[in-house]
């Protein structure tokens, strides 16, 4: 007997067993990146997978597996999940794209919800959220906070969702002061303290006064509050034991009423592949608490502007931009298309250095 | 009172017995351990050591077990021969990823040409890779009598580098929007190190393995180069005085191991990992020092410690993913092992006499 039959058989003994059981009982499954303790990214996923709890109750049952290497091994984990029963596993990595595409085809019966990444399949949808309206929002803030006026830019990995961050904090922190400048360290990794701290020291020592990170730890926090007058936003997370100050405000990743409507729709019986992709507006990206460390018309503008985006009346990528080369991008007026943006691999006007390619 | 005697000669007995003894111990303790995380250490034991193997789904697990086995021990028994001989290879995992790149690349850039050259072309490169990277300390510490811990563990973090800037560069998927990664190996038939047989897991690595197994035990135990090889790490100076040239010696060791180490890259990278990615390379190379320590540094053992290690990975990732056990205590759970073992190892070199107490 071959192994795809092999497969088909156990999902179809599952797929019997679960609709046997579907009445009472819903397994979803979440593969994280990092520990659910990071504060960061995963940790908020797993607050979705709470909620998720929390809202279905005994209708609905979870599991995890957290800390998953890209790679051979998540595919084993995927499996795994699919052969114990999971009816929708959500796997909430850019790097566990081909894995999860993989397993998919094994498991049809199995719903699949990739984060960030760009292939679906009849059963693999994707989601991921709009970052960049909170970078805009935070850029904003920094360019008026910084006195130095250097920002410091914790990158991990040169992608397009992190470039995307970095342009749009760069473009609003200019608009805010046009003195600034950015200086940026790529980290190459989601989640690892000790870098993440070296990163920020280095780049304090070169002069930032505000360290943005799109990484996953509060090492960088930790690292700013040891200097004393150095600015920080959260990541992913709150990361609220930060405020006041270092930390200032932050940008929240909300999975939660996403989860939630995913899981309610296979229980509904009425998944279907969707690519999502939202933003403040319907609350995906959440802006945290702005702290008195930041004057009041800098809240207020900040604010404005958060509104302006979740009503739909302002998109950060709006011209005239002209790419790093000078060459134009958009002109006055024009907003940038999807397309541009899920696969940016270019810096605005203005930014010093290369993307490491 | 306990006192420590030690032995005339290393006890026969305990070189076989403190294995077993250590894995026995790391139950009772990782037992614990689960206990206190308020789990039930029993199931969780079970778990990590039986479901894999005669579990509901062990269809699945066995061949995974030879997939994440595999490299383990092919890196492993090459490590072993320097280590008996006193040549401490710690950069195996640079190696890999050098065997895997040499590999990748070769297939790449043969893309998408159908033709059953490919895949021996890429083993040859993935041997290649490996072995030169091993090169560098070995022509080092000739030379210049530097410290082979020392450069090997540093090649490890600049193979690294080499790697992410690969994945973005060079060998990127130019049909990947810009996102970082090579094309799949996977879908590129003649480069594809898939399963020999299928439904077992057995694909050009385990084949590998196995026949290393055998070539370092006929090596060690028949030959002569085997016999200078563990008379130079008893020995030295005896060493010398029955004509092994030492430098031969450290440049056949890291070599091998380093050819070893790249052909486990390149059939993970054609196989189950299937891309070149930032994150290709997951600690084998790490790893198997500790599978050559836990079995003994003999290929017998290699395999068997190669095989323990795998069902501890995969055994550790089903109690997470069914018992809610965290990360961490399996990374604990697995760390106990070499501690354990470490500390029983006593037992060989030295004897527990209990003693009561005597006059002055």
């Amino acid at each position: 007997m071959t192994l795809t039959r092999l497969f088909t058989t156990a999902a179809l003994a599952l797929g019997l067993a679960s609709t046997a059981m579907a009445q009472d009982k819903t397994k979803v499954g979440f593969i994280y990146v990092g520990p659910i303790g990071d504060g960061g990214w995963t940790y908020e996923h797993d607050k979705g997978r709470l909620a998720v709890e929390a809202e279905f109750g005994d209708a609905v049952e979870t599991v995890y597996q957290e800390s998953v290497p890209e790679g051979a091994d998540a595919e084993r984990a995927i499996t795994q999940m699919a052969l114990q029963g999971a009816d929708l596993i959500f796997t909430t990595s850019f790097g566990f794209m081909e894995p999860t595409l993989a397993v998919a085809e094994k498991f049809p019966n199995v719903k699949f919800e990739h984060a960030t990444g760009y292939k679906t399949a009849p059963n693999v949808s994707t989601y991921s959220a709009r970052f960049y309206e909170g970078r805009a929002v935070q850029g904003h803030i920094a360019g008026k906070m910084t006195k130095s006026n250097i920002i410091g830019y914790i990158a991990s990995y040169p992608i397009p969702e992190v470039i995307r961050g970095i342009n749009s904090a760069y473009i609003h922190a200019k608009k805010a002061n046009p003195d600034v400048e950015f200086k940026i360290i790529w980290a190459y990794t989601w989640f690892d303290p000790a870098k993440e701290a070296d990163a920020a020291q280095a780049l304090i020592e070169q002069g930032a006064d505000v360290i943005l990170q799109h990484t996953d730890s509060t090492a960088p926090q930790a690292a700013a509050e040891k200097a004393g007058n150095v600015v920080t936003f959260g990541q992913a997370s709150d990361m609220a034991e930060y405020a006041p100050f270092p930390r200032v405000s932050s940008i929240i990743d909300d999975w939660a009423p996403y989860y939630i409507a995913r899981t309610r729709a296979v229980i509904d019986g009425t998944w279907e592949t969707t690519e999502t992709w939202d933003g403040i507006g319907p609350g995906m990206v959440a802006i945290g608490e702005i702290t008195d460390a930041v004057p009041a018309d800098v809240k207020a503008e900040a604010l404005a502007m958060k509104d302006a985006m979740a009503r739909g009346e302002y998109h950060p990528f709006t011209g005239p931009l002209n790419k790093q080369d000078g060459s134009v991008w958009l002109t006055e007026g024009e907003v940038a298309d999807d397309g541009t943006l899920l696969g940016m691999d270019f810096y605005v006007e203005g930014l010093t250095g290369q993307i490491p390619n | 009172m306990l006192r420590l005697e030690k032995r005339p000669q290393p006890s026969r007995l305990w070189t076989f017995a403190t294995p077993p003894l250590a894995v026995l111990i790391t139950m009772i303790a990782g037992g614990a351990l689960f206990a206190a995380l308020g789990k039930d250490p029993a199931e969780a034991i079970a778990t990590i050591f039986w479901q894999p193997l005669f579990g509901e789904f062990s269809f699945y697990y066995r061949p995974q077990l030879l997939i994440k086995a595999a490299p383990l021990i092919l890196i492993a028994i090459g490590l072993s021969l320097g280590f008996r001989a006193g040549i401490w290879n710690i950069g195996a995992e640079g190696q890999y990823i050098m065997g895997a790149l040499a590999g990748a690349g070769v297939a790449l850039a043969l893309y998408p040409l159908e033709s059953r050259i490919v895949f021996p072309l890429m083993v040859l490169a993935g041997a290649l890779g490996g072995w030169a990277w091993a090169m560098i300390p070995a022509m080092l510490k000739l030379r210049f009598g530097t410290n082979e811990i020392l450069v090997s563990l540093m090649l490890v973090y600049v193979a690294e580098q080499l790697l992410a800037a690969m994945a973005l560069g060079p060998m990127r998927n130019p049909d990947g929007r810009g996102f970082p990664g090579s094309r799949n190996l996977r879908q590129y038939e003649s480069a594809h190190n898939g399963e020999l047989i299928p439904g077992t897991g057995m694909h050009w690595g385990v084949a590998a393995a196995l026949i290393a197994v055998i070539l370092a035990y006929v090596l060690l135990s028949r030959h002569s180069l085997g016999f200078h090889i563990r008379l130079a790490g008893q020995a030295p100076r005896a060493a010398r005085f029955a004509g092994v040239r030492p430098g031969r010696l450290v440049v056949f060791c890291l070599g091998t191991a380093g050819a070893l180490a790249g052909l486990a890259g390149m059939f993970e990278v054609a196989g189950p990992a299937g891309q070149v990615s930032i994150d290709f390379n997951v600690g084998y190379g790490f790893t198997a020092i500790i599978v050559a320590f836990l079995g003994r540094l003999h290929p017998v053992g290699i395999a068997l410690a190669g095989l323990l290690m795998a069902l501890t990975y995969i055994g550790g990732e089903m109690a997470q993913s069914t018992m809610g056990l965290p990360a961490a205590a399996i990374q604990l759970f697995q760390g106990m092992l070499l501690f354990f073992l470490l500390a029983v190892d006593l037992l060989t070199n030295f004897r527990l006499r209990v003693r009561l107490r005597e006059a002055a």
